[in-house]
């Protein structure tokens, strides 16, 4: 069924066990309806379990300590337990066993949250239709994608997954930490809120690709103007009605006792825009130009959804107010702008401006080497706009989480928090900061001492395989000339 | 303001089929007596060279040496007078820098500045390629648009100061060092033609991987043979214009010698295989470096390397060969896997170490040369002392392109390229509070202060 299109990416394949994978096939045959009401969670790989008892506790010593929702405590403890934060406080007592690092001098934050990001993925955008509900990011993490360590050393611990914006209603998003090294299955967020990328303006036109499909005699994948978007928005909504009533009027007559029924047949692209449409997964929505913003929430708010981000929202300072009445986030970049038309109005006071008026705001990476200095970018709306040091970091923890569903378990450092921290040699958002140390769930997953240190061992490492290879080349090759050549 | 607003929206439709300035004129016609005095104009043009002195601020001069309450008097477009005890000349605009800090405008030596406005999308925003492989006759200098908004977003952080050229191709063309101040090209130009920018063939496939060799004829030693063809042509069209020079300097001392045809793609390469310009060699990897600088030696050109990403690999080869580096490759991702995460971050500190002359390019997307002073920052985070970092995006460039003289530092004689600021000019949260471009000072607004005055309290 080309429409829908699954099937299992060998990729995950190497992440779970058989018997998940033969469960996960079986899910996607859609044989059992009762799957259409069950959690994400039932049907993805195994996810980790929330805490994490065997890990030891982890005391960090004396920091000065940026809760963001909580105020900045100078040489101040912080203790995790069981992948949990435990305690804030001065002079703290380090239970039996406790890793303890101290931090003297040192600063320590939320791990960082990036809420649009394309790491770990082998591919970005199923854009063959204007409606792709039905794929889903998580059916093809890739756990040894390097970025994951290069973000690491950048403080990230959470990364919101996105299919790309080549289409109106894209695939299904995927909430990541970061646990370089372990399976995709143990990376994955259990029981995380459900969300689904939207796409509006050029990057769903796509003027250009038109201009060439077009020239060569073929006609071009609708919409292609920002007039269609509305109409791709609008008609999938009312499908997604007419399927939901369709359910609904069916589990009511198997409840009343009717039998003999033939269930409704499974939609794998409609049942997420029902979830939409129950309030039970968000949109996020990539969108640049005001008046493309505005349209999505008005239309949205006609079938009852309120858009929970807009993504990049470049334009959103144009209409602040409007954003805020709505309720909607916002998640932006600092300062890119002007690489394409879309672009052209986007200015660095934009966060400023939107958070003045309200709207919770926060900047992205979605690009691998930008999520690696959040930190500096965060740093920037200082100037523009002049944000304080606080509204600054909040925009690259606290607000995240918060747009992502994830409040109450990442983002700040409070206690019965995820014990997710990033230890800096310095004031964090400062350009000659760097990351010292990223901690999930009271683990650690990067640490600057450890990876310079491993640096010599894996260059002694290499040397060792070359020449055990340059000796393996002599022997079968025969004789190996001094510069290397054979003969 | 929202109809104001909407028709300079829809004006700005307009930059689609190029009428850019035609764009930015109707907005200010639209928007008289708004909230800005220079609403509307993206750059608004600096003042005449006056005599201005910079009072009481912590002077970083660049040199080495700091002047906390230090002076700088500039008249004439040069800076005058520098210390803790100087006459202020009568007449002179006082600027009062107490509690700020004071320091040399940047320099971003590998942008295509005023070159590409909207990279995507906007082809006719996009003059940075022109068509063919030897184009060394074209200049950046005839494309650069004095009025692209990236001029005014990217001084106002402090560069004042940018090398653009042009690229693709085999011989790109001749870039343009320019002030990020001035209404026309020629008032920008600092030396309107610098650098020769060169792209050599590379070996391989063209960077493309796989696929680059199924369309280069499927084997390497195709590959090798069509890059050889390409450099073949190359030197041929090098060696053509000596000979060329040869001739006219022949027949300018003899006359009865059959006169030389005038060829202008041939004159172009004059100044470079003289060594009186140098060449901009595009080159990340290695042995594209090493090649470079072998094949500039066989050339008895003067190379500058762009890019420089594994310039640390055979930074003993660079100085030996003293050749200089302009890095762009600071906040990019490392090329390989395995390579440490920091790579690219602990560049520069590789190759001051190593005893390399190089200076730090923002390496930006246009439009994002306003990252210079971060990303020289976040250098330092990696190794760089503060001195070093702040070198590497003024003096050392300047020095690279010849104009160590003229810019790059506060020092009496030099152009009065200065920027005022709140703190650490490598700070992202540093606010700038004036700036002085040529003598002039520069208006601070910008095409995004604008769009901030007018809808920062929009209800």
């Amino acid at each position: 069924m080309p429409r829908t299109g699954h099937h299992v990416h060998p990729m995950i394949i190497r992440h779970t066990s058989f018997a998940e994978n033969v469960m996960i096939r079986l899910l996607w045959a859609g044989a059992a309806a009762a799957v259409l009401a069950a959690p994400a969670a039932a049907q993805q790989a195994k996810p980790a379990s929330a805490g994490t008892p065997s890990v030891p506790p982890m005391l960090i010593r004396n920091a000065t300590v940026y809760t963001v929702t909580k105020g900045t405590l100078p040489n101040t403890d912080l203790l995790i337990e069981n992948g949990k934060i435990a305690r804030i406080g001065p002079h703290l007592t380090a239970p039996a066993g406790a890793t303890i690092i101290d931090a003297t001098g040192k600063s320590v934050t939320p791990g960082i949250v990036d809420p649009h990001s394309h790491s770990m993925v082998d591919a970005v955008n199923e854009g063959t239709l204007s409606v792709t509900s039905m794929t889903r990011m998580q059916d093809m993490l890739n756990p040894t994608d390097i970025n994951i360590y290069r973000e690491l050393a950048g403080g990230v611990t959470t990364i919101n997954i996105f299919h790309g914006s080549a289409n109106v209603i894209g695939g299904q998003s995927v909430l990541v930490k970061l646990k370089w090294g372990r399976p995709a299955s143990e990376m994955v967020i259990p029981d995380q809120p459900k969300s689904i990328k939207f796409a509006l303006g050029e990057n769903v036109t796509q003027k250009n690709e038109q201009e060439m499909e077009q020239g060569a005699g073929r006609t071009f994948r609708y919409p292609s103007t920002r007039m269609g978007q509305e109409e791709v928005v609008r008609d999938a909504f009312t499908r997604a009605l007419d399927y939901k009533a369709t359910w609904d009027d069916y589990n009511a007559r198997v409840k009343k006792g009717e039998k003999n029924l033939v269930a409704p047949r499974r939609d794998l692209e409609l049942e997420p825009l029902v979830e939409v449409l129950e309030g039970k997964r968000y949109i996020h929505s990539h969108s640049y130009r005001s008046d493309e913003m505005l349209m999505l929430m008005n239309v949205a708010k006609e079938f009852g959804v309120t858009v929970r981000t807009l993504q990049h929202g470049l334009e959103g300072y144009k209409i602040a107010s409007e954003i805020a009445r709505n309720g909607t986030g916002v998640s932006t970049f600092a300062d890119s702008w002007s690489y394409k038309i879309e672009a052209y109005d986007a200015i660095p006071y934009n966060v400023a401006i939107m958070m003045r008026h309200g709207v919770l705001t926060t900047i992205n990476s979605d690009d691998d080497g930008r999520a690696r200095r959040l930190n500096v970018d965060a740093e920037k709306l200082m100037r523009y706009g002049g944000l304080t040091e606080n509204e600054a970091l909040s925009t690259i923890t606290y607000n995240g989480a918060a747009q992502l569903g994830l409040g109450s378990r990442v983002g700040s450092l409070e206690v019965g928090k995820d014990g997710d921290v990033a230890i800096w040699s310095g004031d964090p958002l400062s350009v000659y900061t760097t990351c010292e140390t990223t901690i999930i769930d009271g683990e650690i997953f990067f640490d600057k001492q450890r990876d310079l240190a491993m640096r010599d061992q894996m260059a002694k490492e290499r040397a060792a395989l070359e020449a055990e290879d340059r000796a393996q080349n002599r022997d079968a090759r025969g004789a190996v000339t001094p510069n290397g050549d054979h003969k | 303001m929202t109809s104001a607003v909407s028709s300079a929206h829809s004006e700005r439709r307009g930059l689609v089929h190029g009428a850019l300035m035609a764009g930015a004129f109707a907005v200010a016609i639209m928007m008289p007596g708004s909230a800005g005095a220079q609403l509307g104009s993206y750059n608004p043009p600096p003042g005449p060279q006056g005599t201005f002195a910079i009072r009481g601020g912590n002077v970083i001069t660049g040199t080495g040496t700091d002047i906390p309450g230090g002076t700088v008097v500039i008249s004439g477009g040069k800076i005058t007078a520098v210390g803790t005890s100087v006459s202020i000349p009568a007449g002179a605009q006082i600027i009062d820098a107490k509690g700020l800090n004071v320091y040399p405008g940047m320099m971003d030596a590998g942008t295509s500045m005023g070159l590409s406005e909207i990279p995507e999308g906007v082809p006719q925003t996009v003059d940075v390629s022109e068509v063919g492989s030897f184009n060394p006759n074209v200049k950046a200098f005839y494309g650069i648009d004095p009025h692209s908004a990236h001029i005014g977003t990217t001084r106002v952080v402090g560069v004042t100061t940018v090398v653009s050229r042009p690229s693709g191709g085999i011989i790109s063309g001749q870039a343009a060092l320019i002030n990020l101040a001035g209404d026309t090209p020629p008032a920008m130009a600092i030396n309107s033609a610098v650098a020769l920018a060169i792209s050599l063939p590379r070996s391989g496939f063209a960077g493309r991987g796989f696929r680059g060799l199924a369309q280069q004829g499927g084997s390497t030693a195709d590959a090798n043979r069509q890059r050889d063809v390409r450099l073949d042509s190359l030197k041929q069209l090098l060696r053509e214009a000596e000979a060329y020079g040869k001739a006219l300097d022949a027949y300018a001392k003899d006359n009865t010698l059959p006169r030389p045809t005038h060829d202008v793609v041939l004159a172009s390469l004059l100044p470079a295989i003289h060594g009186e310009m140098p060449v901009m060699f595009t080159a990340d990897r290695a042995n594209d470096i090493r090649d470079a600088v072998s094949f500039a030696e066989e050339m008895h050109l003067k190379p500058i390397i762009v890019g420089g990403e594994d310039a640390a690999q055979v930074a003993p080869f660079l100085k030996q060969h003293d050749v200089p580096v302009v890095v762009t490759a600071v906040l990019k991702l490392p090329s390989r896997e395995d390579d440490p995460y920091d790579i690219n971050y602990s560049l520069p500190a590789k190759l001051q170490q190593a005893g390399v002359r190089y200076a730090i390019a923002s390496g930006a997307e246009p439009g994002e040369e306003r990252d210079l002073p971060y990303v020289a920052g976040m250098a330092s985070a990696f190794g760089l002392s503060k001195a070093d970092a702040l070198r590497a995006i003024t003096l050392s460039p300047a020095q690279i392109f010849g104009v160590g003289d003229r810019l790059g530092t506060i020092e009496v004689g030099k152009m009065a390229n200065v920027v005022v600021t709140t703190g650490d000019l490598l700070e992202p949260r540093t606010d700038t509070r004036y700036l002085f471009i040529d003598g002039r000072a520069v208006p601070l607004d910008t095409k995004h202060s604008d769009l901030y005055r007018m809808f920062k309290d929009r209800p």
